[in-house]
């Protein structure tokens, strides 16, 4: 029901969604071609993909489910903002688990407090993230 | 609360989201918050939260999506807060 596929879904698991809020769980794939470049030899998650993820699970799936708009060929999705704090490296074949709280969704904007934890529970990075989501 | 008190309280409230500098130096009555300023929607959005805490008023869909320039935002003002 996202609008995203392969190679840029970084959502495999929805957990638990409400109003409030949402958590679920990607694993990055050892494959994944961005390892090739980032770094050359010493493959680490970049920021942005990481941000992405967050994005995915934390904002456009809770925002889905808020609209109550499961036909997503009717839903336009737009990222608006982020602000993130790294603080652990995610290597490949990692599993994280993504917790979102929301700030407020109002005139079609979410916005969003995602954390983003390791398999040992411990806080990779964390931030707010919004944007634009409607029913067209 | 009077038209320029209004007005100069939402001259603080913008000037975070503005992308066009030179049209914020002549922000008046007729700026247009999108066409003027160069705000995106997604800011347009803070702009009418903060509006809310500053004049204690509760804005609908309706009269955010009329809220163009600063005397729709002044008129929409006015008519909530004689509202309440």
């Amino acid at each position: 029901m996202l609008p995203y596929s392969e190679p840029f879904l970084f959502v495999d698991e929805l957990k638990e969604v409400s109003e409030n809020g949402i958590f679920g769980t990607y694993t990055f794939k050892e494959e994944a071609d961005f390892y090739r470049g980032h770094f050359k030899d010493l493959p680490v998650t970049p920021g942005v993909i990481l941000t992405e993820c967050m994005a995915q699970i934390g904002v456009v799936s809770l925002g889905i489910f808020l609209l109550k708009d499961d036909d997503l060929h009717n839903s336009g999705v737009a990222l608006t903002n982020t602000a993130v704090d790294f603080y652990l490296p995610v290597f490949p074949g990692e599993k994280v688990k993504v917790v979102s709280e929301k700030i407020y969704f109002r005139f079609n904007k979410l916005k969003c407090k995602v954390q983003m934890f390791n398999a040992e529970e411990k806080l990779v990075c964390r931030g707010e993230i919004s944007g634009m989501i409607k029913a067209e | 609360m009077e038209t320029k008190e209004i007005i100069y309280c939402l001259k603080k409230i913008v000037k975070p989201y503005v992308q066009n500098d030179l049209a914020f130096q002549d922000f008046g009555r007729d700026t247009d918050f999108i066409k003027d300023l160069e705000i995106n929607s997604a800011n347009l959005v803070d702009i009418v939260l903060d509006v809310e805490d500053e004049f204690n008023i509760a804005i609908d869909n309706d009269s955010m999506d009329n809220m163009l320039t600063v005397n729709d935002a002044v008129e929409i003002i006015k008519t909530k807060q004689r509202e309440q």
